[in-house]
């Protein structure tokens, strides 16, 4: 598939003050910051989790515990798919029991994904609360769900991309809006 | 009405012919045969660019009658016969009731006269009830019109009956058939055992056990000064012993059905019931030594062993399912496009295994030859004719035939049995 | 990556990458099991039947399990509550069952080919828990998972398959599967149950047991049957036990840190000295635990893609 890159809407700076940012609000909300866990969603939440985490402790002097989550056996959309997901682990090391919970992903879209991580947590333990950080929100919800903490809004049309790539395993940091490029003309 | 085959090149090895010749035929007979023959007031058939054979001569069917009429009757199983090239079939004894009395001969022979448009010959058993404890009445049935004695389907067990029949049918024109298995060895077994067996996790048929009893008939025969037919010969090892027994002037022939000729147990892939047969399928090695004595004259006959099942018994597990497969309508394409066509044997050769041979064996005077006097059993064969095997076309009752969707080349398109055509039909 | 056909009928017709996927997709199941709730939605809706014509306890109740944690309605029929018991064919069966409309059909079957012969009239998915003598592919499979698990490469991995070879599943699609993913085999056993044919599998085939256990690094062993003895495959249980039973002493000629692994049931004292069954080398729980997982790895593999012929 060729995509055409539309727009880089955030680079590394981008990227780095909304962490910020957010690790700020987090704190601000979570008095009691040693009840907080973080579980980020496969694939890039979890590194988006890590940094916050890293900020939170640099902050705070406080060790928030990081987990990592696949949704794919909560999907909603599994037997119609064309190519079927590849199922990876959940590894949450620690107990989610009357923890405040903060989710991380790097897109939010439909609400799926988070209504698929909200299941299987709730399959996991008896989170006190659960809280929400995505880097983007592109709209087009299809569920009543809203995020706690958002990078950038970024009103998007249907046909477009978000891309999302970190450091981590993109080699570099910044937010594309990508379009097919066929579709084009 | 005078019949006249006209233009065909006849092949008959018996008479060691294979020109173009007319044939002209009266009351059921061959009158004449020589190229050109003028003669008015008769019906001419057109046999130019077809082989025209002695009627072909299946020794071993199951016709299923009486008993498992649903299976095949003597008509379906002659109607088989005719499309499928044979005049004369003889018909194995494992009925219900078994043809174990002259009743049921008599019964065979009449509802053959009857119903049947192939000449239909009757097997009577060699032991009661076909339990290979006590002779059946041999001569009582040979008068009734048995052509020979087999307990097909099963083995004589016993050494000692087997040594009985052989030496009580020596003053009787019937001889003994014996299909070759030792029981012991293959009881629990429902494929060849081999690699194969091992693979697809199908108890195994050992070649050994049917050497041994081809072994065992052989020594049994020389000793009684007695003749012995094997059925359906099928391993390498059985076709040595046959081998060395002719060499040594023992009385003994053999056949080998066309599905064993062309077949190997790795068809079983699949666990198609249409496959499984007794004896079974057998390795590519036994395959080869087989057509080496078909080449050879170790075998001298080929035999269908045509054995209908109903679907609903075939479409089962694989172990659950019975043994056999139907022949009758496939055999002459299988033979023409895998043996005569791919040069492993001539087209004499295979008449002679078809016809002439057997005709012999049976001890049929009028059979097995093309000549002035010959009985007016014909095939006409088309040998470049290519034809797809289709079950839906089949005449015989059952099915089960391992051939379904097969491209042949080579077909018979006419069987003329005592002067009269029996294929293809007429329109009713 | 999937798995290229909807049935699951042995490894012999698998892929190395195949049976690779199932392993991966495995490690993510196993995780679930030791979870408190020990469920996740991932096949809700979809109905599953497992039948089971031969008796099992552990294959049954391990599908059932594999099954439930995936949120699948399972349904459990044995010969004896199937209308077997009267007469029915096993296609009237089948077509009896389909017509309640289930996704997958779990079948166990005392004929070869059972589970290949259900495919060629059968709607569902066709997943083969053992059928007669030929395959028994999820028994592979979770062995396979649970050699990895500790010995992280199958290449050069000296494995060696010990007792009655000639009837049984579990060493034919063990040879098949270990044979993929590229292990040393060798076979061992008495040669009236494991015969020179079996050769053509590309095995090594020995039949002194202390021979074949020298640098082995994986020993498995197989049931015997005690109705092998009245067809004198062997004379007797004693000199059976002597020859091919698997004690200390012999697991010491193998290899340093050498596992011990038993599809189950097993005889105590018979093929396998209580002391090696209960050893920290046996590894014979481990692969009950994994069974699941594989299992699960399996319903989802097949069940949980987009199913196009049942589409429309």
């Amino acid at each position: 598939m060729d995509d055409k890159i539309k727009a880089k809407v955030m680079d590394n700076n981008k990227i780095r003050r909304s962490l910020h940012r957010m690790t700020t609000e987090i704190i601000e909300r979570n008095r009691n910051l040693k009840n907080l866990a973080i579980v980020g969603i496969r694939t890039r939440g979890i590194y988006i989790g890590k940094r916050i985490a890293q900020l939170i402790k640099e902050f705070e002097r406080v060790e928030v515990p990081v987990g990592v989550m696949d949704i794919t056996l909560y999907r909603d959309d599994i037997g119609e798919i064309e190519s079927q997901p590849e199922v990876q682990k959940t590894e949450i090391e620690f107990s989610i029991n009357k923890k405040d919970v903060l989710l991380v992903d790097d897109v939010l879209f439909t609400g799926r994904t988070i209504r698929a991580a909200m299941d299987s947590l709730f399959d996991l333990g008896r989170p006190q609360t659960i809280q929400l950080l995505v880097l983007i929100d592109r709209g087009h919800r299809e569920l009543p769900l809203r995020a706690d903490y958002v990078g950038k809004f970024l009103p998007t049309s249907r046909r477009e991309t978000v891309q999302v790539r970190l450091k981590e395993i993109d080699d570099t940091d910044e937010v594309l809006i990508t379009e097919p490029a066929d579709l084009k003309k | 009405m005078k019949m006249l085959v006209k233009n065909g090149r006849v092949v008959d090895p018996a008479s060691g012919i294979d020109e173009t010749l007319d044939i002209l035929i009266d009351k059921g007979k061959i009158v004449e045969l020589k190229p050109q023959i003028k003669v008015e007031d008769v019906k001419t058939v057109d046999a130019s660019r077809l082989v025209v054979a002695p009627g072909f001569i299946d020794m071993h069917v199951h016709l299923r009658e009486p008993g498992q009429e649903n299976k095949e009757t003597i008509r379906t199983g002659s109607l088989a016969a005719a499309r499928g090239g044979f005049t004369t079939i003889c018909c194995m004894p494992n009925t219900v009731p078994p043809n174990d009395n002259s009743g049921v001969t008599e019964y065979n022979l009449s509802e053959a006269r009857k119903n049947a448009v192939v000449n239909v010959l009757p097997i009577a058993a060699i032991s009661k009830g076909l339990k290979g404890e006590e002779l059946a009445d041999l001569a009582d049935l040979a008068a009734a019109g048995a052509v020979a004695f087999s307990d097909d389907g099963k083995p004589v067990a016993n050494s000692l009956l087997m040594r009985r029949a052989l030496e009580y049918a020596l003053p009787l024109k019937p001889f003994v058939i014996d299909h070759c298995e030792e029981r012991s060895l293959s009881e629990d077994g429902h494929m060849h055992e081999g690699f194969c067996s091992h693979r697809f996790g199908i108890r195994g048929m050992p070649a050994s056990a049917e050497e041994i009893m081809v072994a065992r008939d052989i020594i049994l025969a020389e000793q009684a000064g007695a003749r012995v037919h094997i059925a359906h010969l099928s391993v390498k090892g059985a076709a040595r012993c046959v081998r060395e027994a002719k060499a040594r002037k023992v009385r003994v022939t053999a056949e080998a059905t066309p599905h064993h000729l062309v077949l190997t147990d790795a068809a079983l892939e699949t666990y198609d019931t249409n496959f499984k047969m007794n004896p079974p399928l057998r390795s590519e090695e036994d395959v080869e030594a087989l057509l080496d004595a078909v080449r050879d004259g170790t075998i001298d006959v080929i035999a269908t062993d045509h054995a209908p099942h109903a679907a609903e018994d075939k479409d089962q597990e694989f172990d659950l399912a019975p043994f056999g497969i139907t022949g009758l309508e496939t055999a002459v394409s299988v033979l023409l496009d895998r043996l005569v066509h791919k040069k492993i044997i001539p087209l004499g050769r295979l008449v002679e295994l078809c016809a002439s041979n057997p005709a012999r064996i049976l001890g049929l005077d009028g059979k097995g030859r093309i000549g002035p006097g010959a009985d007016a059993d014909l095939v006409l064969l088309n040998l470049g004719k290519e034809i797809v095997v289709e079950a839906g076309e089949f005449m015989s009752k059952s099915r089960n035939s391992p051939f379904i969707g097969w491209k042949l080349k080579g077909t018979p398109v006419m069987t003329i049995v005592g002067g009269r055509i029996v294929y293809p039909f007429a329109k009713e | 990556m999937e798995l290229k056909s909807k049935h699951l009928l042995g490894i012999e017709s698998l892929e190395p990458s195949e049976i690779r996927l199932i392993l991966q997709t495995a490690d993510s199941f196993l995780e679930i099991s030791t979870r408190e709730i020990k469920k996740v939605p991932t096949l809700r809706g979809k109905t599953i039947i497992n039948l089971f014509y031969e008796a099992s306890t552990r294959t049954r109740s391990s599908f059932e399990l594999a099954g439930r944690r995936l949120s699948a309605d399972i349904l459990n029929f044995s010969k004896q509550t199937s209308a077997v018991v009267k007469g029915e064919t096993l296609r009237d069966t089948i077509l009896t069952l389909e017509a309640m409309r289930p996704d997958a059909i779990i079948i166990r079957h005392g004929s070869s080919g059972s589970a290949y012969y259900l495919t060629t009239f059968c709607r569902s998915h066709v997943i083969n828990a053992g059928d007669g003598l030929h395959e028994h592919p999820t028994q592979a499979l979770l062995d396979a998972y649970t050699i990895k698990q500790e010995k992280k490469s199958f290449k050069d991995l000296k494995v060696v398959l010990c007792g009655d070879i000639l009837h049984s599943r579990v060493a034919r699609s063990n040879i098949h599967c270990l044979k993929k993913l590229g292990a040393d085999l060798t076979l061992c056993g008495p040669p009236t149950l494991l015969p020179p044919a079996f050769g053509a599998f590309d095995v090594k085939i020995q039949h002194d047991f202390d021979k074949a256990l020298e640098g082995a690094d994986v020993i498995m062993m197989l049931r015997i049957q005690l109705e092998r003895m009245q067809k004198s495959f062997f004379p007797s249980i004693r000199e059976y036990s002597r020859l091919y039973g698997l004690t200390a002493e012999r697991v010491a000629r193998a290899a340093k840190g050498a596992v011990v692994m038993h599809p189950g049931p097993i005889n105590r004292g018979l093929e396998i000295a209580p002391d090696v069954a209960d050893s920290a080398q046996s590894l014979i729980l481990r692969q009950v635990e994994n069974g699941v997982a594989i299992r699960m790895a399996v319903l989802y593999l097949l069940l949980g893609g987009k199913d196009s012929e049942n589409v429309g």
